[in-house]
Parts: C-alpha cells; sequence; structure tokens
C-alpha cells in the first residue's frame, strides 16, 4: 500500500507541475507582449503596461519567473483584479469558491443517494424492466448539456410554476432563479441553490448510477453470492451484508472524481442561474478581459481538482484492503 | 496483407450497419445526424429565407407550424425580437456547429492518432515522457482548459489578416484539437502497443523496412477501427462542447445563427417575449447531442463485438 501511496503522491507532484507550468506557459508562448495582453490589450494605456511588467518581473528569465509567480500564488498572493475594481483577486476567489462549495455539497447530497439506489435497482434487476428505465432515463439525461436542462429547469419550475399558487403557499424554500447577492448566509442562498444543485444532479446521476449497476452485477456473479444462497442465507441478508459492501467500494473513487468533475460542470449551470459562484467569475474574468485572475482561478480550480483525486485514491487504498498486493 | 487489413476494415462497417439494425435506437441515431448533416450541407438551399439576418418580417410572430395538419405555414418556428426567421435560422445554424466540430475532430484524430503511433511504436523514454505529461494534461477538466486559451486568446492584439488572427477567429477549433490530441494519442498508443507485437510487423522490420513504413502501412490499418471508435466520440464530445461554448458566448459573434448563441441571446426576460426563439435552437442541439451519442454508442458496440 505504500508503494502506491507513494506512485500516487509522485503523480500528484507530477500533475501539479505540469497543470501550472501549462497554464503559465500558454501566456507566454503565444505572440504578443504579455504584459499588454494581462493589461487588457490595445486598450490599455502604457502605464498600465509598464505597471505590469514591474509587477510581474517580466525583465526576468523564464524560469525566474515561474518560480516567482508559483510562490507568489502558493503564497496567496494572487494580484489585484482588473476587472473588479477595488477588490483582490484573492477575496474574490475565496467567496466565490465558497458558494460553489455550497452548491456542489447540495449537489452531492441530492446525487449520490439517488444514483447509488437507482443503481442498485438497476443492478439487481439487470436486462428487465427497472434497469432499462433507469437506463433510459439517465442516458437521456446524460446527454443533454447542462444548459440545455438548466434552461428548462429555469423555464419550468421557476418562471412557470413559481408564479402558481402551489409555489407561492410553500414560501420561502421554492427554488427561484432570481440572483442572490454573493456575500450571502448559507441559509439564505438555500433557496436559490436547489435548481442549480438538481441540474447538476442529472448529469452526474447518469456516471455514477451506471458504475453502481455494473459493481452489483460483478458482485452479484462470483461464487460467494452463489454459496451463500445455497447455504440458506435469506437472499436480503446476502445483498445487503455482502453484495453491497463490496460493490459500493469503487463508488467512493466514483465521488471523488465527480467532485472534480463538478467543478468545471459548475461553470455552465453557475452561468445559466446567475449564480455567484467561482465558475460565473471565471466567466467574467474572461468576458471583462482580467486575464491574471483567469489564471487565479484556474490554479486554484487545478488544485482542488488533484486534492480530489489525490484523497480518492487514499480513501481507495485504506478501505479495500486488496489494493497491498498490488 | 494489405488487402486483409482493408478487408478487416470493411468488415467492422458491415457489422457496424449489421448492428444498427439490430438496435434501433442507433439507427435512429445515425439517421437523425445524417438529416443534420443535411441541413448542414444543403442549408442555404432548403432555409426559406437564405439571409439569417433577414430583419425584414413582423417581429415577435408566434410559430405557424402546425404538427396536426402537417403545415409550415410562413414562420414554422416564429421570427425573433428583431424580426428574423428562426426556422431559417435554425436550418443555417446547422453548417456551422458541424464544420467546427467534424473539422476539429478530424484534426484532432489526425495529428492525436500519429502522435499516439509514434510513441506506441518507439516505446522507452519518449514514450514514457509524453505519455506521463499526457496523463498530467487530462487531469485539467476539458471545459477549464478550453476557457483559459479561450481567455487569453481573446486578449491578443493581431494585425487584421496575419494568420495568427485566422487562429484567433477560428479559436474554438484550435480548443477542440488541444484538448483531443491527448486524448487520441492514449487510444492509438494503447493499440499500437498491442499491435506492434505481432509477426507481420516484424516481419517488416526483419524486411529493413523504414521506421514510416512500418508505422503507416503496417501498424496504422489495425488501428484504425479503434480510432473510428474514439472518432465518433470525440465527435460527440466536441458538438457538446461547441454548443456549449456557444452558449457561454465563447463561439460564433453575433448576429451569426449559432445555436447556442441563440439559445443565449434569448433567454432571461426576452424568454416571455419569445420563447420560441430560444426553444427551437434547445431543441435542435438537445436533438442533435443524443442523436451523435447514440450513433457512437453503435459504432462501438459494433467495434467491441468485431474484437
Amino acid at each position: 500500500m505504500l508503494h502506491f501511496l507513494r506512485r500516487r503522491f509522485l503523480f500528484f507532484f507530477f500533475t501539479y507541475l505540469v497543470s501550472s507550468l501549462t497554464i503559465f506557459f500558454l501566456l507566454r508562448i503565444l505572440p504578443g507582449d504579455p504584459a499588454r495582453v494581462i493589461a487588457g490589450g490595445r486598450e490599455a494605456t502604457e502605464e498600465q503596461v509598464a505597471e505590469i511588467r514591474e509587477e510581474l518581473g517580466l525583465n526576468a528569465s523564464l524560469p525566474e519567473q515561474y518560480l516567482s509567480w508559483a510562490r507568489d500564488f502558493l503564497r496567496g498572493e494572487w494580484g489585484d483584479t482588473i476587472a473588479f475594481r477595488g477588490a483582490i483577486n484573492r477575496d474574490l476567489i475565496i467567496e466565490r469558491s465558497i458558494n460553489s462549495a455550497r452548491l456542489a455539497l447540495v449537489a452531492l447530497l441530492l446525487s449520490v443517494p439517488l444514483s447509488l439506489a437507482l443503481g442498485v435497482i438497476a443492478g439487481l434487476f439487470e436486462n428487465k424492466l427497472p434497469d432499462i428505465l433507469i437506463s433510459l432515463l439517465t442516458l437521456s439525461v446524460v446527454s443533454l448539456p447542462e444548459f440545455v436542462t438548466g434552461l428548462f429547469l429555469i423555464n419550468i419550475v421557476a418562471l412557470r410554476w413559481g408564479r402558481s399558487e402551489l409555489a407561492q403557499s410553500l414560501g420561502w424554500w421554492f427554488p427561484s432563479s432570481s440572483a442572490v447577492p454573493a456575500n450571502a448566509s448559507f441559509a439564505e442562498m438555500l433557496p436559490a441553490l436547489w435548481l442549480p444543485a438538481f441540474s447538476a444532479t442529472l448529469v452526474m446521476l447518469a456516471y455514477i448510477s451506471r458504475l453502481t449497476r455494473a459493481g452489483v452485477i460483478e458482485e452479484l456473479k462470483r461464487d460467494y453470492v452463489r454459496t451463500a444462497a445455497l447455504k440458506g442465507i435469506a437472499w436480503r441478508t446476502v445483498i445487503w451484508r455482502h453484495v453491497l459492501r463490496n460493490a459500493l467500494l469503487p463508488t467512493i473513487t466514483v465521488i471523488a472524481i465527480s467532485i472534480s468533475w463538478l467543478v468545471s460542470g459548475l461553470v455552465v449551470i453557475e452561468y445559466v442561474f446567475g449564480f455567484p459562484g467561482l465558475g460565473s467569475l471565471l466567466i467574467a474574468a474572461i468576458e471583462r478581459r482580467d486575464l491574471l485572475l483567469v489564471q487565479a482561478i484556474a490554479m486554484v480550480t487545478v488544485t482542488v481538482i488533484l486534492f480530489a483525486n489525490l484523497s480518492a485514491d487514499v480513501a481507495y487504498a485504506l478501505l479495500n484492503p486488496r489494493v497491498e498486493l498490488g | 496483407m494489405r488487402s486483409l487489413q482493408v478487408n478487416r476494415v470493411y468488415a467492422t462497417f458491415r457489422r457496424t450497419a449489421a448492428d444498427q439494425l439490430r438496435h434501433p435506437q442507433s439507427a435512429i441515431g445515425t439517421l437523425l445526424v445524417a438529416f443534420f448533416l443535411i441541413l448542414a450541407l444543403f442549408g442555404r438551399q432548403l432555409a426559406p429565407y437564405s439571409n439569417p439576418n433577414d430583419q425584414s418580417h413582423d417581429a415577435r410572430v408566434a410559430p405557424t407550424l402546425d404538427l396536426g395538419a402537417l403545415q409550415l405555414g410562413e414562420h414554422p418556428f416564429g421570427t425573433d425580437r428583431l424580426g428574423r426567421d428562426v426556422y431559417s435560422r435554425v436550418i443555417l445554424g446547422a453548417g456551422s456547429i458541424f464544420r467546427i466540430a467534424g473539422l476539429g475532430t478530424l484534426i484532432s484524430v489526425i495529428l492525436g492518432s500519429a502522435l499516439g503511433l509514434f510513441m506506441g511504436y518507439q516505446g522507452g523514454w519518449i514514450d514514457e515522457v509524453i505519455g506521463r505529461v499526457i496523463d498530467a494534461l487530462l487531469a485539467i477538466p476539458a471545459l477549464l482548459l478550453a476557457l483559459v486559451l479561450i481567455g487569453i486568446i481573446r486578449n491578443l492584439d493581431f494585425a487584421a489578416g496575419s494568420w495568427q488572427a485566422a487562429l484567433a477567429d477560428n479559436v474554438i477549433l484550435l480548443v477542440i484539437s488541444v484538448l483531443y490530441i491527448p486524448v487520441v494519442a492514449r487510444v492509438a498508443r494503447s493499440t499500437t502497443l498491442d499491435i506492434k507485437t505481432r509477426e507481420f510487423v516484424e516481419a517488416a522490420e526483419i524486411r529493413g523496412e523504414s521506421q514510416f513504413y512500418i508505422i503507416f502501412r503496417e501498424i496504422l490499418p489495425s488501428v484504425i477501427p479503434s480510432l473510428v471508435v474514439e472518432a465518433s466520440l470525440r465527435f460527440s464530445y466536441a458538438i457538446f462542447l461547441v454548443a456549449s461554448l456557444g452558449f457561454l458566448g465563447f463561439g460564433a459573434r453575433p448576429p451569426s445563427p449559432d445555436w447556442g448563441l441563440m439559445v443565449n441571446e434569448n433567454r432571461g426576460g426576452f424568454y416571455q417575449l419569445t420563447p420560441w426563439a430560444l426553444e427551437f435552437p434547445a431543441l435542435a442541439i438537445a436533438a442533435l447531442v443524443i442523436a451523435v451519442n447514440l450513433m457512437s454508442d453503435g459504432i462501438r458496440r459494433a467495434a467491441q463485438k468485431g474484437a
């Protein structure tokens, strides 16, 4: 297991290095003056360009520039934003990351139990009606782009049903597509979280439930299941005590992977719903040509994803005794 | 040997065709893709108004499409708030999504398989280094990489008419290639590793054939079936990506009849005014994405059966 973990850690650091180099050098290898590009292209004044050149130390050699950039990132010095005057990148990103994390949390709480249940049912009824219905449902939902399902939910649930008497009587928790302030508390934000979280759920549903289904089917074919059944152990006990326990192990990894999926999948969903998260901040930063902010967001996102992947590997190694052999 | 390889490729296609008949959903998907392809190729002839930005109609006309009576009417999908015929715009929009997604897939399959074949055949430290870098690159989510690339390229300042400006205009094409070349390379590499141990490759090596000959004349034909599967998968992802980037406003510029852009332009407050101007392009995107997925599912199934 130690060997497995050491390799995973090595891969983590290597991937982190490659992604940070990619994010850093994308700006450098492209033609043009990076300082002018960062300052906002043609519209930037000479002073702004000079200021940025000074700030980024663009007169130093490339490896030196990379090292000082990486050091600044690790220290949390992510520069000032051009697009959102008066704020610094770190505060903006942290505020928006918290909002995105809240959205991801609600989405996971909705999608994981639902898709596990669907996957287990589909696996137990392999190729029978429940399985076919579930696979049809999940396949048709996953094929749709997030913005199509998101807009559908906004138009049907929030705009059409939202005006009905039922919705009015349900009061504050009814999902609404109206924008929330970025610094709202979790409780204030909750009513606005349901719908975007549900669209994210629709996308994740298919991935998690299909993997769970495959796990259950594989486990049901094992010899020990047959032995247990032949020994006269109640089928329900076999399922709960043996099959599910083994079949759900890979799902832990899937959940961690879906966290990394969430990080990027939420970009579109946040934009559709006007939700003040990291994804919509990234879109805004690109639209307003704030490249330092884009770089910082990309680095933060990559960091989150790589940590999620690493912890999935560690959790899997800890939970699965067989990894020790491999 | 060559004709045998060609026969194998041909057999894969025949199996695909036979499989489509057994799985009606992939046949439906393939037919729908063919339908959209016809729209993409002959959109100018098929659309009632060949200029997508013809604003001479009344604005905000409700759809005249009558499915019960099978009549199209003057504006089957209505007109948008600027008086443009939505039906014509949806038809004309098929071209751009096919061109960008198709061309992007083609570029990444050609370059990616060349890279993968080379890596797989060479082996050794070259393969190890490029392979690790590819693994690391694939850990970055595609959409994030795409957005960062677009964000940077949009900021660059080029002289009009230069090749860099042409590149910036086709930034989505570039993004698709950058994202999918590593993926295709990985698939081509793993198949090559399997093929290069076969006797006919050894025979060619003993004959003293050049590396170029061995990679492209001996190994490539055997790798093609898995490349076809990967290409169809990449194409479905590319359609998805082009539609999403168009919706986010990073694809075609207004007033192009791009489906994603049309959805974005008609949402929010405008949705109350002209819901059809959003619904029909959204429906077109959904139908095309599902159709391409069903088609590539069928291709994958047929190839797996043959393997």
